[in-house]
């Protein structure tokens, strides 16, 4: 990594106190009628790792429970739209961090549910290009066949045991 | 005609799900010589799983078995397949930035030459019909039209500058020796040869002036190859019936487009004769939702049987539909 660091100070959050969820069927079915909601959703990525900082998403308030929607305007898709934060403008890790949500989402949640990611309107400078890029699955697809990115990845959705 | 009928109810039949690929299907393309008459249907598939796989149906069985998986040549995802016209040759272009020719030599595949040059991942190939061009697309934001010369040897006739982006696909006319490109900078590029054998950009198609900007995926010609379909996140002239994602649509020989798409839906749209609309418009005229478990990234017209369509998916699978009628 570059020693100059996109934002040296960023400011860190309490992370929101967590709710008891009952304990959910090892083996549920893929297919099943219970559906999954933001705060589901949240919990899959609300300790991802910052890239820069020894802080989670949430400590950084890159992402929130409320920036998690279920777009449910089509019976036969079941969609969710992940908005992130990103801590300054012109944050570079901006797309990382995009990837980092998809990855760990892709990973967690059962694969009939579409996920659009996006970043806040109005937090970062380039913006369109940033979500278009998140959102064009060839380009994803591509990115994770780079062994570097996806050990960035791996290594912002590590667990943490502090 | 019963396409005009608006009386007519359509449905889409399953006929088979071919399973193999341990990853998503991006592609598929059936043998263009193939399919009619005493020869059985074939099909190449490919994969992220970094493999093509030849599909045929058995002429006792009727019954679709894969013939052979072509492996250990590329070396990341294959993300898309075309038979030469005659059907010898399969191309195949990958992630891996290369496009491998194989061809069936007594019944095994084998790669008779690699095309290299891009800088980045191939994104698709295109034959000519005469089959003395192929044309191959990148995200280096190029286009390199190949000259076939005998015994499998190809020469890089030019590398087209122009698209800001990423070029997704490439397509040439169905009959004229002209290439049209389409690109993650929103717009179609028109290529064609002056007299001194220079290739250039005779035309860019720009956004649509809806407003709406996004990367055009796929086009496919109508079969007198005066008209185009495009897709992208909306079709200008069907607005409304997709919100996600067009990956593919395909014309065939009757007038029916199908479309493919991120909700996992099949689409079919024909001309409608509304009188009232000058200049032609469309209709939707079946939509075959949960087509796929998941985004469905190619629908192929079958080249032989009438109605028959195939359609690739990221759940793996391919599945061989027929669209039947039961006319009420």
């Amino acid at each position: 990594m570059v020693s100059g660091l996109i934002n040296a100070n960023p400011v860190v959050y309490e992370k929101k106190e967590r709710r008891q969820r009952p304990a959910s069927i090892p083996d549920a079915d893929e297919y099943s009628a219970e559906a999954i909601d933001q705060l589901e959703v949240f919990d899959h990525v609300r300790d991802i790792k910052d890239p820069e900082h020894p802080y989670s998403l949430e400590e950084l308030k890159v992402i929130s429970e409320d920036a998690i929607e279920v777009d449910d305007r089509r019976s036969y898709v079941s969609c969710f739209r992940v908005t992130f934060t990103p801590t300054v403008e012109h944050c570079s890790m901006a797309t990382v961090i995009g990837l980092c949500l998809r990855v760990k989402l892709m990973r967690s949640l059962p694969s009939r549910y579409k996920v659009d990611i996006r970043v806040a309107p109005g937090t970062h400078a380039t913006e369109a290009a940033v979500n278009k890029q998140l959102n064009d699955k060839e380009r994803i697809a591509a990115a994770l066949e780079n062994p570097n990115l996806v050990d960035m990845v791996d290594e912002c959705l590590a667990p943490s045991y502090a | 005609m019963d396409l005009n009928d608006e009386g007519s109810h359509f449905e889409l039949k399953e006929i088979q799900t071919l399973s193999g690929h341990t990853d998503r299907v991006w592609s598929l393309a059936w043998n263009p010589a193939t399919g009619t008459d005493d020869t059985q249907p074939v099909i190449a598939s490919c994969s992220g799983d970094k493999t093509v796989r030849i599909w045929e149906r058995s002429a006792l069985t009727r019954s679709w078995d894969c013939k052979a998986v072509l492996e250990e040549t590329h070396t990341r995802t294959v993300r898309s397949c075309t038979w030469s016209p005659s059907g010898k040759l399969l191309a195949t272009a990958s992630f891996d930035a290369t496009t491998a020719i194989w061809e069936n030599v007594g019944g095994d595949f084998q790669c008779v030459s690699t095309l290299e040059g891009h800088e980045n991942e191939v994104k698709s190939v295109s034959w000519n019909a005469s089959e003395s061009l192929l044309a191959t697309c990148s995200r280096d934001k190029t286009v390199w039209i190949w000259e076939v010369m005998p015994g499998n040897e190809f020469e890089c006739a030019s590398v087209l500058q122009g698209h800001t982006q990423d070029v997704k696909m490439v397509k040439w006319h169905p009959t004229m020796d002209i290439l049209f490109s389409c690109s993650y900078d929103n717009t179609i590029k028109v290529w064609a040869e002056d007299d001194t054998g220079d290739w250039h950009c005779i035309q860019t198609i720009g956004e649509s002036s809806n407003g709406h900007s996004s990367t055009v995926w796929a086009i496919s010609f109508n079969a007198e190859g005066n008209k185009m379909v495009t897709c992208r996140k909306h079709i200008s002239t069907l607005t409304g019936y997709h919100d996600r994602t067009i990956f593919s649509v395909h014309w065939s020989r009757e007038g029916i487009i199908a479309s493919g798409a991120a909700d996992d839906a099949i689409r079919f749209f024909v001309e409608s004769k509304d009188s009232a609309v000058v200049g032609p418009s469309y209709r939707l005229l079946l939509k075959k939702e949960k087509a796929h478990d998941m985004d469905v990234n190619v629908v192929q017209w079958s080249p032989g049987e009438n109605r028959v369509l195939a359609s690739a998916s990221d759940d793996g699978t391919i599945k061989i539909w027929e669209l039947a009628t039961n006319s009420t």
